[in-house]
């Protein structure tokens, strides 16, 4: 396949109306008020609305029908979490979304049938997939004995604090399993919270070590390396949906500014020092919002071919590029305000600081980009 | 009646077949990659040929009315066309000022005589046409243009300056604009639009060197040149509105240009293709990681600008500053190639410092030249800081 050439694009009625109604549900739900009431609080979320979104079945999207989900793709997720970034809306709709996926095509959906099912009635879930702070290393160290026994530690575990139950990458002897631990299986002490540079974000790291599981808790197959490699693609394109949203939000929250402030006698949007560099967020918006949908157009259910892991990772590329350069502008251009706390631009920089590194970093998929389109 | 699904499809098929057939070789020299690169008789001569070739198989000005040489067809006609054109890499149809500007404009506004007088010969490329739109002292601001055109019983004497002016020394018509009313409150009404013949007395054309070397535009002068009245178009006063009209015709065909392509692609690959045999710290040039790296980013670029085509036409996922793909295309799709074409000189290691005419210069020194026009687009038309203010005014609303 012609990697470069490769420009499908479709958008479904089923995704149009999604994100019509999520769009109005995240502006409804997510004022800039109560984005600033949850950045101190311990859950991270508000737990109503997340149930509201469950019950509309937005955890489920992409699950399939015999689990109780809509069975729609991750294709249909994608403007879901994109309306979501545009109201900085936090919850643990992508860490759930994942830790579906990963079970799913680990082991089919009628082995993952009971996880599945929690997942569409509700449950909070999150894979674990870091040790190290290397999105590039993949050699796992956390062990699961013959026992049943994990031992070994996980960082920046998302929503950790508030998982139902978390996904954690682990070998057993040289096979990589996946062991479904549960929230009553470790004590609280297990999880250290970090302190992250988004406030709308809750991570932990989680110590593994002496948790012991069940054999039905403990998902193995061939099927585990692809899925865990395929489901990361599908994180790095949810990250770049939801950062491509919140581009969208900075770039409105700039330009109100050069519209209401003024110096030396005139709207501070007229001067182009500060227009053009707008124009240039609008333009690099326009192309991760196009990156995005075609990324969501190729990702499949089945195994990720070339086409969609390229997709995906210069979705995430250019999402992260734009909403970097538009936080960081935002701080700028609102002068001594955007020093301030007050000021919206510091929700937007420190998403982006924090967006970026999830699921690598757009150098980090350059390089991949690299082999996959130049090899 | 709409043709149907099957109708088009042979169509597609048919005009396949004769570019396939049709399509000249590569003469001895560099073809011009757009209209604004002609810059001598033996180029003028080829595309005139290849054009007139092209009208003749019925390829172009298909949706124009028969009666003045077209073909009738429904637009759709012409778009596919131009769709195989383009996949065939054929060369341009150059007479561009006359197919996508003063032709269209003729066909929706023009008088039963202005139609009959020179829709053909626009098509078949018999009367070159140009476009006296930029002054030496008014450029960005076109709407300030200064070249005088008064009204004497029944004629319009002309006094002035044009510049730039594309094919000036080659054309027979100009599409002009000038300033029929000096007093106007808004500089804009005071202009008028003309379709004014080139070879009267009193209209001097002097070529202008370019920075490729080559020649190719004029400075054109107006010294009590006198031009028939049936020359304005429209009423006096409406020059800055129908030459705003002339930009619709950009969206091609569907919109009423007649056809054809008015510049060559270049693409990534073209450039990875180019690079065979190139090596840097003795590896393929393609091992080097930083150079990968470029290479990746361009790829990116190129793919932003055709998605974004594709994402245009779907309304749900354009609400949030609409109209924004449209308005920010030109700006970017010249942008996108003139950093291109930098990078693939960069790219050539030594040779990268060869010009045309040097025997070992990659491709005859094709990107060499290919940078350097690829200014025409980031300055001509609106330059690319011009376009970024009215993008940010009209699409994200910021003041002037
Ligand atoms: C190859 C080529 C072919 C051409 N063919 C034709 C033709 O056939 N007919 C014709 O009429 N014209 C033609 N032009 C002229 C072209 O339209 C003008 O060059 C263009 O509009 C810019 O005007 P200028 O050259 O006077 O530059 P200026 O307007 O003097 O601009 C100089 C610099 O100032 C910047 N600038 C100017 N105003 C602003 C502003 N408000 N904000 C920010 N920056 C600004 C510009 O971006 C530019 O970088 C052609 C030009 C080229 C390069």
């Amino acid at each position: 396949m012609n990697l470069i050439g490769h420009t499908e694009l479709r958008f479904t009625e089923e995704q149009a109306m999604l994100l019509h109604v999520a769009q109005e549900f995240c502006r409804n739900k997510s004022p800039a008020e109560s984005v600033r009431a949850l950045l101190e609080s311990d859950v991270g979320y508000d737990v109503s609305v997340w149930q509201e979104m469950t019950e509309l079945g937005w955890s489920g999207i992409a699950l399939p029908e015999s689990c109780g989900g809509a069975g729609l793709g991750v294709g249909a997720l994608v403007p879901v979490v994109e309306s979501t970034g545009r109201t900085l809306l936090a919850s643990p709709l992508i860490s759930t979304a994942l830790a579906g996926q990963l079970l799913l095509r680990a082991v089919g959906p009628d082995k993952a049938e009971p996880w599945l099912s929690r997942i569409v009635g509700g449950a909070v879930a999150t894979v674990a997939w870091l040790e190290s702070n290397d999105w590039g290393d993949s050699n796992i160290k956390v062990t699961l004995d013959a026992t049943g026994q994990l031992d070994g530690q996980k960082r920046f575990v998302s929503d950790a604090n508030a998982a139902d139950f978390i996904v954690v990458p682990a070998r057993r002897n040289s096979e990589m399993v996946l062991a479904v631990v549960s929230a009553d299986m470790f004590p609280e002490s297990a999880l250290t919270l970090n302190t992250l540079v988004d406030l709308t974000r809750r991570s932990a790291n989680f110590n593994c070590s002496g948790i012991r599981l069940t054999p039905e808790n403990i998902l193995a197959g061939d099927a585990v390396e692809g899925a865990l490699a395929d489901t990361r693609l599908l994180g790095a394109l949810l990250v770049a949906a939801e950062a491509a949203g919140s581009a969208g939000a900075c770039l409105d929250t700039v330009v109100e500014y050069l519209n209401t402030r003024k110096q030396f006698g005139k709207l501070i949007g007229a001067y182009q020092a500060l227009k053009h560099p707008c124009v240039d967020i609008l333009m690099e918006l326009d192309s991760a919002r196009s990156f995005v949908y075609h990324a969501a157009t190729v990702v499949m259910d089945e195994v990720l071919n070339e086409a969609a892991e390229a997709a995906c990772r210069m979705a995430k590329v250019q999402a992260n590029d734009v909403l970097s350069y538009a936080g960081d502008r935002a701080v700028q251009f609102h002068g001594g305000m955007g020093f301030t706390w007050d000021c919206d631009a510091q929700l937007y920089i420190r998403r982006a600081q924090w967006s970026q590194q999830q699921f690598g970093d757009p150098l980090h998929h350059r390089k991949r980009l690299a082999a996959l389109l130049l090899d | 009646m709409a043709a149907t699904e099957q109708e088009l499809h042979e169509f597609r098929e048919e005009v396949s077949a004769w570019m396939k057939v049709n399509k000249p070789a590569d003469p001895d020299f560099l073809l011009p990659q757009s209209f604004m690169e002609v810059g001598d008789e033996r180029q003028l001569e080829f595309l005139r040929e290849w054009q007139f070739r092209l009208w003749s198989a019925g390829y172009l000005g298909m949706a124009w009315p028969k009666a003045y040489g077209g073909g009738g067809a429904e637009p759709v006609f012409q778009s596919i066309a131009d769709q195989e054109m383009r996949r065939h890499n054929v060369p341009i149809c150059f007479n561009v000022i006359g197919l996508g500007w003063a032709g269209p404009l003729i066909k929706d506004i023009g008088t039963e005589e202005a139609k009959a007088k020179y829709l053909k010969g626009i098509l078949n490329a018999e009367d070159i046409w140009c476009q006296g739109f930029s002054e030496p002292d008014h450029g960005s601001d076109l709407g300030n243009a200064q070249t005088r055109a008064v009204r004497e019983a029944d004629q319009y004497v002309l006094n002035g300056q044009k510049i730039w002016t594309t094919m000036g020394n080659f054309a027979k018509y100009m599409i002009l604009l000038a300033r029929t009313n000096p007093e106007a409150e808004r500089k804009y009404d005071g202009l008028s639009f003309f379709l004014s013949p080139m070879h009267v007395e009193g209209v001097e054309t002097r070529p202008i060197r370019k920075i490729t070397g080559e020649y190719g535009f004029t400075e054109t002068f107006f010294t009590d040149a006198r031009i028939p009245l049936d020359c304005l178009m429209g009423e006096e006063g409406q020059g800055w509105k129908i030459a705003m009209q002339t930009l619709q015709y950009e969206r091609g065909a569907e919109a009423g240009a007649a056809g054809g392509l008015s510049m060559i692609r270049v693409t990534v690959q073209d450039m990875l293709d180019s690079l065979q045999g190139v090596c840097r710290d003795g590896e393929p040039v393609l091992e080097d990681p930083v150079v990968r790296d470029a290479v990746v980013q361009a790829i990116m670029e190129e793919k932003a600008l055709m998605l974004g085509l594709r994402r245009m036409g779907i309304g749900p996922l354009n609400t949030d500053y609409p109209g924004s793909i449209a308005l920010s295309s030109k700006l970017r799709a010249s942008e996108v190639t003139r950093r291109l074409r930098q990078l693939a000189i960069g790219l050539q290691g030594a040779e990268g410092g060869l010009y045309v005419g040097d025997p070992a210069a990659r491709q005859g020194g094709f990107w060499q030249r290919a940078y350097f026009n690829s200014f025409s687009a980031t300055i001509g038309g609106g330059t690319s800081q011009v376009q970024a203010n009215i993008v940010a005014e009209h699409i994200l609303g910021l003041p002037k």
